[in-house]
């Protein structure tokens, strides 16, 4: 990936009324990069993302493209094209005036724009549709025209506002690997917004974790998912127990009443902490091998797993594991040192 | 269980109610005595005659026209834009607009008439054309915001930016996709003020001076003088015309339906 | 962006200031002032509200108010069952009955109120067909029964319309659900369909009461220059006599009174009913 920056957002703020979606982002786009800002309904992702194609004015901060003002830039002349969570296709073209509309409004000639659609209809594969109306297409259809509607223009920047939250779940599957292979081919830099951590886990190179207006936390998935950096990412992105601990010392912390190795460094003496360890980190042993103990409450079957829920006193863990165990059994958990993540103390 | 001839009488009974009048009106334009009472004295067109010749009714009439067919175009755009930008503005706002929107659609003509009356009065308008396309401008508008803005609301909220997104001008994004999508209410409110145009008696009788009379003047002062058969002849051009008009929307609706 | 088009609202902000709201303080402004003397001077009074006290003028008001109400009454009585009886017909004739009864509001209402001269008056057709039947000759225009008359006519349509769309909005198993609970036939009428279709009511209601409390085109039509009811007394002050502050000081007791018998019906239907949305956009004068 080329490391050049694209968009550079400097302490972004948004009011509406009094009300404050974003409150002061900093982030950068590089060149090339599949970037998702991921975060609960209402979190600000979708005014960030407006706010990038021209349909928001930010009330401070700034927003530098390719290092001059976006902000000076009308949506219509801005290089960056969006994918609207309803598609938003017009539905009194075709499917190709639909995917041609940019290119004429550029008055390129005709036969440009006759060759450039032509390419981009055989791409998402409705060549044979291109003179049908849009309201006899499907979902999945109508998602690939908004798609394509989009690229044909060859902007730097493609913004997609959880396109894919109205496709059922195997379309939903089918497009995250087809836009993702259409991002790697284009070249161009996409912008994906989302609520949905599965989605966000599959494509990303870069996950930006929104929270209340605030970022929570940037970085690839894989860190994202194993180090979260507080409590809200980490119940946010894949599900997890988060216990309350201490940090005795680098590589030790305690919880649950006992000392663990860990991997986490960089934290006070006797610091108080969250832990996090995943449901597929922790292992089922028998009582008088397990780090720590519990009664298994409930065992529920989700096909490639058990989803097993046991009470430590009055604390549920969640183990999720390959192996059955009985209801009410008294069992013991170990961890590996490198699956317990230490975060800062959340609220 | 009631018989089944009974519901259907009494709805043909309801039918004569409100045809019997026009039915009267269309025959006894041919009604050779001059009296329009209820004796016929014969076959005549001597009142079609007698209406072309009539320089009265024939300004009004093309008063009529032109202020109808002025105020709907102006109506038509205008309040598309309004429409629009009122679509676009905050909730509160939007409600204090819509609500005195509502204000000429829901309180009397007679009322309306004379706040106008008194207003063009108050800047010193002369009375006559201008006052009274005026006053149809102002009670039209508001019909047609309140038929583009349904549209409007059912359009996907991202059309519009989708269209600049992709390079429009915010006049492109309205002339290219706004407009189209919400075309049929637009057509409907133009519809609707062209018609109330045209038929407009109460707001107009107020607002117009200097001899400028539309067709609905015309007839209110020709009852007054006395019934006089040339009214019937007019309101049987007039019935002739929406008889005309509907069959014909009729039949393109059912040309539609049979492609689609 | 939101921002630009927003903007497209704020010539018709201004435009609808200048003609609808100002006009309104206007009317009120009229109402409270004098003008005397040369040149002209303006002073506050409550004198034309007072004028307006004369048994004379509450009479007007009182007569259209019994006419405005009898006529509502009789097109409640008659669009009804007929709102009921197109509500049961096939689909299709459904549609073509209902564009009959739109159709002839397509043509100018003063044309249709003028043709019931030659059909009421003393020579007229019906006076002819009655004295063939050896009754007659009645007197019937210039009464009260020409003027009902004219309104139920004119405003017959605004009745129908809402409560046919109330009737059809009732859910059809309701009725099989009370007749299946052992209510005969008019108690299906008086205990489901009734309060299911009173929104529909309300606003037929007000759609007929409103343009008939306040019309002066039939009582002047229909009824002669003698028969004044309140919107002839307006007229009146505002193209005859030429005393604008009287005429408008009627204007405030007559929107006055609408609001408050629009409120007093709101009441009545218990709040229950969303009357005024059901109207919106179709009130008729």
């Amino acid at each position: 990936m080329a490391n050049e920056v694209l968009i550079e957002i400097k302490d972004l703020t948004r009011e509406f009324d009094g009300d404050i979606v974003l409150k002061g982002i900093d982030l950068i786009i590089h060149k090339n990069e599949f970037v998702t800002l991921l975060g609960p309904s209402g979190c600000g992702k979708t005014t960030l993302l407006r706010i990038i194609g021209g349909f928001d004015d930010p009330t401070s901060g700034s927003v530098l493209f390719d290092g001059m003002d976006l902000l000076k830039v009308p949506a219509y002349r801005r290089e960056i094209n969006t994918v609207f969570q309803k598609y938003a296709i017009f539905p009194h073209l075709n499917v190709y005036d639909n995917i041609a509309f940019g290119l004429r409004m550029k008055n390129l000639p005709e036969s440009v724009v006759e060759e450039k659609v032509r390419r981009m209809l055989k791409m998402i594969r409705l060549e044979k549709q291109a003179k049908r109306n849009i309201d006899a297409l499907s979902g999945g259809q109508q998602q690939r025209i908004a798609i394509a509607r989009a690229l044909v223009n060859q902007p730097k920047v493609l913004l997609l506002d959880e396109p894919l939250g109205a496709l059922d779940l195997k379309l939903r599957q089918e497009m995250q690997y087809e836009l993702k292979e259409m991002q790697r081919e284009s070249g161009i830099t996409f912008v994906f917004v989302t609520h949905d951590q599965e989605e966000a886990l599959t494509m990303s190179d870069t996950i930006v974790v929104l929270n209340d207006g605030l970022i929570q936390q940037i970085g690839s998935p894989v860190d994202i998912y194993n180090e979260p950096r507080n409590r809200f990412v980490a119940n946010f992105i894949g599900e997890s127990n988060i216990a309350r601990g201490k940090m005795l010392k680098d590589r030790r912390v305690e919880f649950e009443g006992h000392v663990f190795d860990c991997v986490d460094r960089g934290f006070n003496e006797d610091e108080e902490v969250d832990v996090v360890i995943r449901p597929e980190d922790l292992k089922i042993v028998s009582s008088g091998e397990g780090a720590f103990k519990g009664f298994v409450d409930a065992v529920i079957f989700k096909g490639v797993h058990y989803e097993i829920i046991v009470m430590v006193e009055d604390r549920e863990y969640v183990i999720h594991s390959t192996q059955n165990a009985n209801v009410g059994e008294l069992v013991g958990m170990v961890v590996a040192p490198s699956d317990i993540h230490v975060m800062e103390l959340g609220v | 269980m009631v018989k089944k001839w009974l519901p259907n009488a009494y709805l043909c009974l309801i039918f004569f109610f409100l045809y019997a009048p026009i039915v009267v009106l269309v025959l006894f334009s041919f009604n050779a005595s001059s009296r329009a009472t209820g004796t016929w004295t014969g076959f005549s067109l001597e009142w079609y005659v007698e209406l072309f010749e009539d320089r009265q009714i024939r300004g009004a009439l093309g008063y009529t026209l032109i202020i109808a067919i002025l105020s709907t175009a102006i109506s038509m755009v205008v309040g598309t834009l309004s429409a629009i930008g009122v679509y676009k503005l905050r909730k509160k706002a939007r409600g204090y607009v819509l609500n005195v929107n509502y204000l000429p659609i829901i309180s009397p003509e007679i009322v309306t008439a004379i706040g106008l009356m008194i207003l063009f009065q108050s800047i010193r308008l002369n009375f006559g054309f201008t006052t009274m396309l005026l006053a149809h401008i102002m009670f039209s508008i508001p019909y047609v915001i309140l038929q583009v803005l349904p549209r409007l609301y059912a359009m996907d909220p991202n059309m519009a930016e989708a269209a600049m997104d992709l390079g429009a001008t915010p006049w492109q994004a309205i002339r290219m996709v706004v407009v189209p999508e919400i075309r049929p209410g637009i057509f409907s409110g133009a519809l609707m003020a062209f018609t109330m145009s045209l038929d407009d008696f109460v707001i107009s009788l107020f607002n117009t001076g200097n001899g400028v009379t539309n067709l609905s003047i015309e007839v209110y002062s020709m009852a007054r003088r006395g019934i006089r058969p040339t009214v019937n002849a007019l309101a049987t051009l007039m019935v002739a015309i929406v008889f005309i008009t509907v069959l014909i929307a009729n039949q393109i609706q059912l040309r539609k339906k049979v492609r689609g | 962006m939101n921002e630009n088009i927003k903007r497209f609202s704020y010539p018709y902000i201004v435009w609808i200031s200048i003609v609808i709201v100002i006009p309104v303080l206007l009317i009120f402004l009229y109402s409270f002032i004098q003008s005397t003397g040369e040149p002209v001077v303006f002073r506050f009074t409550l004198q034309n509200y007072r004028d307006f006290l004369d048994p004379i003028f509450l009479n007007v008001l009182w007569h259209s108010f019994i006419i405005a109400a009898i006529s509502t009454a009789i097109c409640l009585l008659l669009g009804y069952p007929v709102a009921w009886v197109v509500s049961r017909l096939k689909p299709h004739r459904q549609s073509s009955a209902l564009m009959l009864f739109i159709l002839p509001m397509w043509i100018n209402m003063l044309l249709r109120t003028y043709a019931w001269i030659t059909i009421l008056s003393r020579q007229g057709i019906l006076n002819k067909i009655l004295a063939r039947l050896g009754m007659g000759p009645f007197h019937m225009m210039y009464t009260d029964f020409s003027v009902s008359l004219g309104m139920v006519y004119n405003f017959l349509p605004f009745m129908i319309l809402p409560i046919y769309t109330s009737i059809l909005k009732v859910d059809g198993h309701l009725i099989d659900a009370a007749r299946d609970l052992g209510a005969s036939g008019s108690h299906v009428f008086r205990k489901v369909m009734l309060p299911l279709t009173m929104p529909g009511i309300i606003t037929g209601v007000t759609m007929v009461f409103l343009p008939a409390m306040s019309t002066f085109v039939i009582p002047q039509l229909l009824g002669g220059g003698q028969y004044i009811m309140i919107g002839n007394l307006i007229e009146r002050q505002f193209l005859l006599t030429g005393d604008w502050h009287f005429g408008s000081a009627i204007s405030v007791v007559l929107m006055a009174f609408i609001l408050l018998s629009v409120w007093a019906m709101k009441r009545f239907d218990g709040g229950g009913s969303q009357a005024g949305t059901a109207g919106k956009g179709a009130l008729p004068w």
